[in-house]
């Protein structure tokens, strides 16, 4: 059961990324470039998100456990470590270099496009490099 | 600031957000579980046998995303300039990156401002900084 739901939030969330034009590297960049033509889209995706993501949290927040019965599993951690600043640090330049963050580029790997392909791989050869070094 | 209005497409901006903030919730309802795809993702690396069914259903649910939108509407254009060799370093650098901070755009970016975490809060800045001044380098100083 578990995985139907799963299934059912990745695809929305993969529908709602190609509406929102996030799946599109070229409109991410257009967002990150502040000092040329900008793009303000992005700000009102993220503002879109967090309006109804704020109430499904709120209510998720309330819960002990799932409504599939099974226990809730949010994270705990509370610290702001080198590891997040660092971190989010070379995540922000790799999302600024091409344009992609992981769930567009999965989305536009399903759409066929074999650059995403490419990014794709290397992304996870990335996470695989983390794994290794820690 | 120079804004580029033929390109900003606030509606669908805002729907699309809202679709994604649908499925965040229906994802943590169900699920119990932060729809982080970067940790969806990178989970698979070190699995954990209970794990892998639903990880992988999320997953084959954004890869097959494209399919059904296609069968109401045209796909939009998917626009992808960067070269190569700039793809696989990006990749390399997400793929790091992403693991070290504990989660990506949609992690601490949607569902970690959504429950206001403060780890979430500063991840997002700082990804969004490094992103902004990033492109800052590659269009407007290596470029010019």
């Amino acid at each position: 059961m578990q995985g139907v739901f799963a299934f059912i939030a990745g695809l929305v969330f993969g529908i709602g990324l190609i509406v929102s034009g996030m799946a599109n590297p070229a409109k991410v960049l257009g967002f990150l470039d502040l000092a040329g033509r900008w793009d303000p889209s992005l700000a009102l995706v993220m503002a879109g998100a967090i309006a109804v993501g704020g109430m499904g949290f709120a209510v998720a927040r309330r819960r002990r456990e799932t409504l599939l019965k099974t226990p809730m599993q949010l994270p705990t951690a509370r610290d702001i470590d080198r590891r997040l600043v660092g971190g989010s640090l070379l995540f922000g330049v790799g999302w600024g270099l091409a344009g992609f963050c992981p769930g567009p580029a999965i989305v536009a790997l399903g759409a066929g496009e074999m650059k995403a392909l490419v990014f794709v791989v290397a992304m996870i050869a990335g996470m695989g490099i983390y794994e290794l070094m820690k | 600031m120079d804004i580029d209005w033929t390109a900003f497409t606030p509606w669908s901006a805002l729907a699309g957000g809202a679709i994604i903030g649908l499925a965040t919730t229906l994802f943590v309802l169900f699920n119990g579980r932060i729809a982080g795809i970067s940790g969806i993702l990178g989970g698979l690396l070190r699995p954990v046998r209970t794990d892998i069914p639903w990880r992988v259903a999320f997953l084959v649910g954004m890869l097959v995303a494209p399919l059904a939108y296609l069968a109401f509407a045209t796909l939009p254009a998917i626009v992808i300039d960067a070269g190569y060799p700039v793809l696989v370093a990006a990749g390399l650098a997400v793929g790091v990156g992403t693991r070290y901070g504990g989660g990506c755009t949609s992690g601490h970016g949607v569902c970690g401002l959504s429950r206001l975490s403060p780890r979430s809060v500063m991840a997002t800045l700082l990804f969004m900084a490094a992103g902004f001044a990033t492109v800052f380098v590659t269009r407007h100083l290596l470029e010019a």
